[in-house]
């Protein structure tokens, strides 16, 4: 009898990243179990992340796009983009975790392991060909991030927010699930490439059944890149997890949520883009204003930036709502942006935690100009490349987003999306106004550390740079998913 | 051909489906309209000729018990696999091995992980 | 390509360094990096000007900024003729403004701040003067903008310089606000923002009009007023010339580099960059030239009994540049920017003088002061600064074979040739250069000459200036003298009108319609005005230094209006500030930060009740989310199923 599986060195090849990541990741949680100094924990958290940095280095453009293990994994430009978006947020996410765990008292060499995790879950998404490989890597994201979620035991904070997650995590699962179950019954196959095949050679695109199928899987890759009204738990998840996380999560599982949304229904339903473009459109409406809108009245900045977080969410889901291989670039682009601006804010939220201080208030900003000119200046480039002000790096984002919208006819949508673009840069400018003309109410101490100080420069300065100098990376970005 | 059979060939579902609500709901409705109601202080109380409870009626376990629950059904989950793989030996050959013992051990280091961690110390 | 672009960097490079480890590690070391970086520009500068010289005209794009479709803004560089006019003026007296720093500011807590900030300046300013479309132009214009914000305001403990900062910011956006319109109509109009392009093709639009409010406008006139309208603001022209002598409250070197030599001049430049838009509209023209000539006789009349010596200087650049806005609106651009050029030396000068008294008077009283009614006498304690005094005003005041004569006079010709309106003007100008003359020389004397009027215990501590105050000082007064050189006019030498040549291929050259007679008693009237109002000082001031009094006394109306500066400032005040103030004061409490905050809390407060309702859906309960995420996915499913 022959083997239905037959493995060769070529599969392998093709996830040495991934298994580069889980296999440090075990290492790591061997290292923890005899080293003291979780620095060290963190470095080779870093070291293997860079390792696998590397693999995928090696394998862009290999061939042009390349089916392995039996079709169910692919390895193209666009995945490995993604996946260097994913690599980046590892590593500035580690650079700022460090301090800010031990001040937590939650400096664990299990969160290392887990962020390897959870990342390589998200480059299981990006790759995957095959629906069930996709669940697969879903689930290794997800539950690794719960458990982040829920990693400082000693406060309910953090508890609440895991149960919360994990609870409305498995229901969204749930209808992804569900979504597969019923594209497959109409198809007959979990292929990604196979089933827009059956759906165009079957004429299938205006079956109910399909059109509950695709809802389903929208409904669940919605969940995960919290758009409205599935974005119910970001907030209060948000506000309670470790800050770090927050930002981990609030760009990784985003970006891959986005990687999948982005390769199933380009994919597997471009034959039913009228159908699922009509249930996008209110969904990103909605998102642009729900995020939008109740930033404004909020006085935590762990929540305002949730909320932020939500409403970018709405103007990345623009251009895949464009429809072209173009949207899809300009959406891209906007991932990779928003990656620098808001881990960067993130870690200025970080630095305002000292012992004995939350600094997660908005009026804790007041003042800063003053006693930290430096971080209050930082603060300012952040918050107005995510309102979108040139020369930052968020007005291009913004910019080649809106411009696809509107080549592929779609302006009321965009002037919708810009006017809820200016009413968002009044809470991020009303951080600038309490930082630079307010008073401070107390001392802020600023927890430093030397990865902070790197991530902090490397975030600012790409935000400036992609923001003066946009076109190379969105050269990158076109070869990656266009190949020119 | 998928995609042709689908409404006749689920019609038995919904019939079971609509039969075994039928069932469950019309039992609960008969009994609330068979049985006679006359309710009183002494019938309301949990146990009607017994104590009443004292304390909360849900307590709490240690921990350990569940981290023990959870080691177990990962082994068990284990040797349920290795089972059929020790049942199929010589057709899997030496691939077959190799997946086994990346398997065993990746668990290896869970074990060991959960050892130093101090999982089977009960004090 | 790398030697253009490095022009601007190097200042640039200057500021990220100093501003990012001034305060902890360069301190007061800060000139070692400022100093070497604009003399690098500087020396970049002249090795591209002697290439303009030779002929080449550098327009290059350095990089596509956005490219989508036909949408295409590009950084880019131009450096002709105009710009190296330019370039020299900012980054040669920029680097002895920097120099002069080095010993004006030292000691200062923020010594580091102001050079990162006049680097910053420096910079901003080469974008401005080296764009090659209007985007990049605007950057530049705005970010100067910002840096005079920040250096009016340097003294920032002091409640009056941060006012000035904050009436010069916000006087500014008024200007920038029509300049930002205009270029967003050239875009709309042309669709695109290169200069070549929007100039090539200006004159295709002539005669267009569109209809704004009911009124037929002419498109090409439009764009010039608003273009004018923010060249107005930033080179301080009547009616928004109020923050100008303000700005004098920050250090002198700034007033010297920023508020006469190179930012306030952008509106010059701009009009003069743009003068093939403007000569298509003879409306906007009339309006620039009347303008300037008015702001020209205006100020000066201010001039006259201010007591403050570097307000005094103040309303003398207004006055000036009035004139180099009259130059420009008769159509003379090149006399206009020639006259930029040599004022920016001799304007600069008088700061820096100005600035060098202040100095040694501070270091003697222990105090500011800028009073010339209690100085006098300065002379014999301060020689050099005395001289290159004298120098700057024989410049200023337009008396023969020095700078200031040459660009003048070719300012006065080339009004006076241009019909009747330009008749009227040129004796507004020439009335401008006899109060000119006096109220320069009256500085002098009542700064330098007679006997010092502080108390004497003082005057013996009063000295000269350190050499790394007094060598910038002589060396702006070689440029002083010298300058004009290069603009003789052919009556006197053949061929000497050697910038006017050389900017020929940017602004032109008007033919003029005088004769030489008519040149001749033009150039007559100038000197005759520039010696009657030295010698009205002299009277007043030397033969008979009670005659001031009497005619005050005697003229006590005329003197309060002028010394009010024609209750301008009370009359912003009365219309417009305080109206303002009593309005906010009903809805908010106080003006600063809450006109700011209350953009920010304010306008959307609206919105915020409305999202006030919206929170209160995210109850914070697990079964909630849940039931909104199924009601949500029923929603989706009706939906689509009703959109099919």
């Amino acid at each position: 009898m022959d083997l239905p599986i037959t493995i060769t060195l070529m599969d392998i090849r093709a996830i040495v990243p991934e298994l580069t990541l889980i296999c440090v990741g075990l290492i790591i949680m061997l290292l923890d179990l005899v080293v003291k100094k979780k620095d060290l924990v963190a470095l080779a958290g870093i070291a293997g992340t860079v390792l696998a940095l590397f693999g995928t280095y090696k394998l862009y453009g290999v061939t042009d796009t390349q089916f392995v293990f039996s079709n169910m994994f692919v390895l193209d430009g666009y995945a490995n983009f993604f996946k260097v978006i994913f690599y980046i947020n590892l590593i500035l996410t580690i650079c700022i975790s460090i301090k800010y765990m031990e001040i937590e008292k939650s400096s664990f060499g299990e969160y290392y392991a887990l962020l390897l995790f959870a990342t390589s879950g998200m480059m299981i998404m990006a790759s995957a060909a095959d629906l069930i490989v996709l669940y697969l890597g879903l689930e290794l994201m997800a539950l690794s991030t719960y458990i982040l979620t829920g990693l400082m035991r000693k406060q309910p904070r953090s508890n609440e927010a895991a149960i919360k997650y994990f609870f409305l995590g498995a229901f969204s699962s749930a209808f992804l699930l569900y979504g597969i179950s019923l594209t497959y019954g109409m198809t007959g196959t979990t292929n990604i490439k196979e089933i827009a095949f059956a759906i165009s050679t079957l004429g299938i695109a205006d079956n109910p059944i399909m059109y509950l199928g695709l809802i389903f899987m929208i409904v669940a890759f919605s969940f995960k890149v919290a758009l409205a009204p599935f974005h119910m738990w970001a907030p209060d998840v948000y506000e309670g997890a470790p800050t770090s996380i927050t930002a981990f999560m609030s760009v990784g599982p985003k970006a891959a949520g986005f990687a999948v949304m982005g390769r199933i229904l380009m994919g597997a339903f471009g034959d039913m883009q009228a159908q699922w473009v009509t249930v996008l459109i209110p969904l990103a409406v909605l998102t642009m204003a729900t995020g939008s809108i109740i930033a404004l009245s909020q006085t935590n900045i762990k929540r305002m930036l949730a909320y932020s977080s939500i409403a970018h969410a709405g103007y990345i889901l623009l251009g895949i709502i464009a429809g072209t291989p173009e949207g899809l670039t300009a959406s891209v682009n906007y991932l990779m942006i928003y990656t620098f601006m808001n881990i960067g804010a993130f870690a200025i939220v970080i630095m305002l935690r000292s012992k004995g201080f939350q600094g997660e208030n908005l009026d804790d900003y007041k003042g800063l100009a003053k006693s930290h000119p430096v971080a209050a200046a930082l603060m300012l480039i952040f918050m107005f490349s995510l309102a979108g002000i040139p020369p930052t790096a968020g007005f291009i984002g913004k910019f080649y987003v809106f411009m696809e919208l509107i080549g592929s006819g779609y302006t009321p949508l965009a002037i919708i999306a810009i006017i809820f673009s200016a009413i968002s840069a009044f809470f991020y400018l009303r951080i600038v106004v309490y930082m630079y003309m307010k008073d401070a109410e107390q001392e802020i101490v600023l927890t430093q550390s030397p990865t902070m100080n790197i991530a902090l420069a490397v975030t600012s300065v790409m935000v400036l740079v992609l923001g003066i100098f946009p076109s190379f990376l969105l050269y990158f970005v076109r070869y990656s998913i266009m190949g020119y | 051909m998928p995609g042709t059979y689908i409404p006749t060939d689920y019609f038995p579902v919904l019939v079971i489906l609509l039969i075994a609500s039928a069932i469950g709901l019309g039992a609960l409705v008969a009994g609330i309209l068979v049985r006679p109601r006359r309710p009183y202080a002494q019938k309301l109380t949990p146990y009607e000729s017994g104590n009443p409870p004292i304390g909360e009626p849900r307590s709490q376990f240690s921990v350990k018990f569940y981290i023990i629950a959870m080691l177990f059904v990962v082994f068990d989950v284990e040797a349920v696999f290795m089972y059929p793989w020790a049942v199929a030996y010589d057709k899997l050959g030496i691939f077959g091995f190799v997946e086994m013992m990346l398997f065993m051990f990746i668990l290896l280091i869970g074990y060991i992980y959960v050892w130093k961690k101090g999982a089977f110390n009960w004090e | 390509m790398l030697k253009y672009i490095l022009i601007p960097l190097l200042p640039l490079l200057s500021f990220i360094i100093n501003i990012l480890f001034g305060r902890n590690y360069i301190k007061n070391r800060a000139h070692w990096i400022a100093v070497p970086a604009i003399l690098g520009s500087f020396v970049l500068a002249v090795s591209a000007c002697i290439e303009v010289l030779n002929g080449k005209v550098i327009d290059i794009n350095v990089y596509s900024w956005i490219v989508s479709g036909s949408f295409n803004v590009s950084v880019g560089i131009l450096i002709d003729q105009l710009t190296a006019v330019m370039l020299m003026v900012v980054t040669s007296i920029g680097s002895l403004i920097f120099i002069y720093s080095v010993g004006y500011m030292h000691g200062d807590k923020g010594y580091y701040r102001f050079f990162a900030y006049l680097s910053l300046f420096i910079f901003s300013m080469l974008t401005l003067v080296m764009a090659n479309n209007f985007l990049i132009m605007y950057l530049g214009w705005e970010a100067v903008g910002l840096c005079s914000y920040f250096l009016i305001g340097f003294w920032f403990h002091k409640k009056s310089a941060g006012d000035a900062g904050k009436k010069a910011f916000i006087v500014n956006r008024f200007g920038d606000f029509g300049f930002g319109l205009g270029v967003i109509l050239i875009f709309l109009t042309f669709g695109s923002l290169n200069y070549m392009e929007v100039f090539g093709a200006a004159g295709g639009i002539v005669g267009q009009t569109i209809t704004l409010l009911g009124y037929k406008v002419d498109l090409i006139t439009l764009i010039c007023l608003l273009l004018f309208c923010g060249a107005m603001g930033k080179s301080a022209q009547f009616p928004f010339h109020v923050w100008l002598p303000d700005a004098m409250e920050g250090p002198t070197p700034v007033s010297a580099l920023i508020h006469a030599a190179t930012m306030v001049t952008a509106g010059v430049f701009m009009v003069a960059r743009c003068n093939t838009l403007f000569s298509y509209s003879q409306t906007a023209m009339n309006t620039v030239a009347i303008v300037g000539g008015f702001t020209a006789i205006f100020a000066a009349t201010i001039a006259l009994v201010q007591n403050d010596i570097k307000r005094v200087i103040a309303y003398s650049t207004v006055s000036q540049l009035g004139y180099m806005f009259l130059a420009l609106g008769v159509g003379a651009y090149s006399a206009g920017v020639f006259h930029l050029y040599t004022h920016a030396f001799f304007k600069a000068l008088l700061f820096l003088g100005s600035g060098s008294v202040i100095h040694a008077l501070h270091h003697a009283k222990q105090d500011d002061e800028q009073n010339m009614q209690v100085m006098g006498g300065l002379k014999k304690h301060m020689p050099i600064t005395y001289w290159v005094f004298i120098l700057a005003t024989l410049s200023i005041t337009g008396i023969p074979f020095l700078s200031g004569f040459f660009s003048k006079d070719e300012i006065l010709w080339q009004t006076f040739q241009a019909g009747d309106l330009g008749k009227f003007l040129w004796f507004l100008g020439a009335l401008a250069a006899l109060l000119t003359a006096f109220y320069s020389w009256r500085l002098i004397y009542l700064t330098f000459h007679g006997e010092y009027r502080g108390d004497t215990e003082c005057e013996s501590r009063i000295h000269e200036s350190p050499l790394v105050i007094t060598i910038p000082l002589m060396l702006l007064a070689v440029g002083a003298v010298a300058a004009g050189w290069v603009g003789i006019p052919p009556v006197f030498l053949e061929h000497g009108d050697k910038i006017g040549y050389f900017l020929a291929p940017v602004l032109g050259h008007p033919e003029g319609h005088g004769t030489h007679a008519q040149e001749y008693f033009v150039i007559a009237s100038s000197i005759f005005v520039a010696i009657a109002g030295w010698v009205i000082a002299y009277i007043m001031y030397i033969k008979n230094p009670g005659l001031p009094e009497k005619l005050f006394s005697a003229f006590r109306p005329v003197h309060k209006v002028l010394f009010n500066k024609y209750y301008i400032d009370e009359f912003y005040d009365k219309t417009i500030v305080q109206p303002v103030l009593k309005a906010s004061d009903k809805i908010i409490l106080a003006f600063d930060v809450n006109v700011i905050e209350g953009v920010v809390n304010g306008v959307p407060s609206l919105i915020g009740v409305f999202s006030k309702g919206l929170r209160k859906i995210q109850t914070g309960l697990l079964s909630n989310y849940a039931a909104v995420m199924a009601i949500g996915v029923l929603c989706v499913v009706g939906y689509m199923f009703f959109m099919r």
